[in-house]
């Protein structure tokens, strides 16, 4: 074994509850650790549900499913919640902040809702916010209410705390949707540099294939999910 | 983490603090009436229980207790009958026995009672704790045709010291009358300060009043009017012929309570006649049971006032779900639980709630400290102002176990919405 799995998916199969046939059939997905990874999904593909999967929202799944070498389905719920919490980052295609916390409240969620999160930090809370803010160029927003940012800062506070803490995996479904061309760019760029910084896995979900190329790794859910074919 | 739970709820409560401000006054206002009508129920209670005090037995005819108790505390109904004065001056020398008053009832003067009785109920009468009777104008009668009059007597016929007022003979209690006794008009001497009791609606004379009134009317009909209208005026009747004959009812005080139950079979086992004798404070509760029902009717509507408030709680938070289903996903990306969704709120509701009953407390006494004197001075009912009694803690806690049981509803949807939802965010 050289490089430890971030993802390791064997056969997995997925069907909704009173729904006959299967929504996902994987046979073999492997993502490394580390690996920034393009995932092209177009709607109705199964990439929701495979994200619902990954992040153990949705259990009662066939197969193997191993996320930072840890199976997921042999969690109770609770569990499946605190690792959820404690190992992902995710950001969402939109509206992804809470309106009534300010910007550095948003950012500092996840380590509140998680303690292994914030036992992560090598330095306090707050350095670790100020230093994402400089990174991802919002640092004078900070103490601002988040409803008075544009789209394009919202989504950067988003990955400000999809980063916070460090979770080994981070998961960003259609993220740059909302965002113009420049900014698209931009915010990749961001993101993937701090995941490389600490070595952190990009799973990078996007109907848009023309920024496949920004990633090491591209994939299109099409050709893994055997479901359709 | 639980506490970071409750700063987030804060928060979200803030962010919404118009909409969680009014679900908190209108959970207030109901929990207000709720309590408000709890105080008025005791206030009324403490008041009729207050309409006589400190007299131990009441004695009558043979009769029902409930109506002993009307037509001589309440002015209410008419007398079963007569007790003969012999029997009550025999009685009355009972060692036991402090004080008597008589009445002598049967009169009334434009809707108003007429009370025959005698410097004893000046003396003795007592109402509210202890209260007794004191004049607002004047003094008690000096002379046989001399007249006191209640508070609401004087109010509504504004009669002043020196007015000539003309009684009739029979109960009326519409004011229009047949027979009257023109023959012999009483001067007002005193007016009663008010006591919010059926004190205030007779106009008292003397027992030789009564007697002097009806002097010719053995009979039943008026006498023969040999008199000329002039020669009315200065009238002087003579003291010893107006020995009273019988009175209706009297009230009995007693040198030790411990007496009451001996002395009541006394009386009812009187050999003279058939008399009853009734404890003014059992006869009292007796007639406020029987006229609970008002009471349970009140406590109903009341109880649905609270339910009313708690149901737009209820919907107020209900609603807010749809809104809130992007920020419930995003928690639940951050790995916040199913139960922590649920638990949030839960939270909220109740705590909305215990706001609101804060609140409504606030306001009710505040309400109180405000209206209590109006209340007093109008209606004659005084609510207390106390700490909150056992019953209406006993009530709030009914309001909060409600309030969480409701609230169990949107936290229920919103844990199933958490589920259904996932990590896709409906917009």
């Amino acid at each position: 074994m050289s490089t430890p799995s971030a993802i390791d998916i064997r056969n997995l199969k997925f069907r909704y509850p009173n729904v006959a046939t299967n929504v996902l059939d994987i046979p073999e997905l492997s993502i490394k650790q580390g690996q920034s990874v393009f995932l092209a999904g177009p709607s109705g593909s199964g990439k929701t549900t495979l994200l619902g999967i990954i992040t153990g929202i949705l259990s009662n799944h066939e197969g193997s499913l191993e996320i930072l070498g840890i199976k997921l389905s042999e969690l109770s719920s609770s569990n499946r919640d605190r690792f959820r919490g404690a190992y992902l980052g995710y950001i969402f295609q939109m509206f992804n902040l809470i309106p009534y916390l300010s910007v550095s409240e948003n950012i500092s969620l996840p380590c509140y809702l998680n303690p292994e999160r914030q036992a992560r930090l090598k330095t306090s809370l707050n350095e670790q916010i100020q230093y994402l803010a400089k990174h991802l160029e919002i640092s004078g927003l900070l103490d601002k209410p988040v409803l008075e940012l544009s789209v394009g800062q919202q989504q950067r506070v988003a990955a400000a705390r999809a980063l916070v803490g460090q979770p080994p995996l981070v998961i960003a479904d259609e993220p740059t949707s909302a965002l113009d061309t420049d900014l698209r760019q931009k915010f990749i760029e961001l993101l993937m540099s701090e995941t490389k910084r600490n070595n952190q896995t990009l799973l990078f979900v996007s109907h848009d294939v023309s920024l496949k190329p920004m990633f090491e790794i591209s994939l299109a859910l099409p050709q893994i999910n055997k479901a359709n074919a | 983490m639980t506490r970071y739970l409750l700063f987030l709820a804060r928060k979200s409560l803030m962010n919404r603090r118009l909409t969680c401000g009014l679900t908190v006054l209108s959970i207030a206002l109901s929990v207000m009436l709720f309590v408000g009508v709890e105080r008025v129920r005791q206030g009324a209670r403490l008041s009729f229980a207050g309409t006589i005090s400190q007299t131990d037995l009441i004695v009558g005819a043979r009769g029902g207790p409930i109506q002993l108790l009307l037509y001589s505390v309440f002015r209410i109904g008419s007398p079963t009958g007569n007790i003969s004065y012999e029997s009550y001056d025999d009685i009355r020398t009972h060692p036991s026995i402090a004080w008597t008053i008589p009445y002598s009832l049967g009169d009334s003067h434009r809707g108003f009672r007429v009370v025959g009785t005698n410097d004893s109920f000046y003396e003795h009468y007592r109402y509210r704790g202890g209260q007794n009777i004191r004049f607002e104008h004047g003094d008690r009668p000096k002379e046989v045709l001399q007249t006191v009059v209640g508070a609401d007597v004087a109010a509504a016929l504004d009669y002043k010291i020196g007015d000539k007022i003309i009684l009739a003979h029979g109960i009326s209690d519409t004011g229009v009358s047949f027979q009257n006794h023109d023959d012999k008009p009483f001067q007002v001497s005193g007016i009663l300060a008010k006591t919010n009791t059926p004190i205030d609606r007779s106009v008292y004379v003397s027992l030789q009043a009564i007697e002097a009134i009806h002097t010719g009317w053995e009979d039943g009909a008026p006498p023969i009017a040999t008199l000329s209208a002039t020669d009315r005026e200065g009238i002087t009747i003579p003291e010893q012929n107006l020995e009273p004959k019988q009175i209706t009812t009297f009230l009995v005080g007693l040198h030790n309570r411990i007496d009451v139950l001996n002395l009541q079979r006394f009386i009812s086992e009187y050999e003279g006649e058939p008399l009853t004798a009734i404890i003014p404070g059992v006869a009292l509760s007796e007639l406020w049971q029987g006229l609970s029902y008002a009471e349970i009717g009140l406590g109903i509507i009341s109880f649905f006032v609270v339910l009313v408030g708690l149901m737009g709680m209820l919907v107020s938070i209900y609603i807010s779900l749809n809104e809130r289903r992007r920020e419930m996903s995003i928690l639940r990306s951050m790995g916040a639980s199913g139960k922590h969704i649920f638990g949030l709120l839960l939270f909220e509701s109740t705590f909305l709630s215990i706001a609101g009953m804060m609140v409504g407390i606030a306001l009710l006494y505040a309400a109180l400290l405000v209206f209590r004197p109006i209340i007093e001075s109008n209606f004659g009912l005084t609510i207390p102002i106390h700490m909150l009694s056992g019953r209406e803690w006993l009530y709030l806690l009914i309001v909060l176990s409600l309030s969480v049981i409701l609230g169990l509803i949107p936290a229920r949807q919103a844990y199933r919405n958490t589920l259904q939802d996932g990590l896709m965010i409906k917009l």
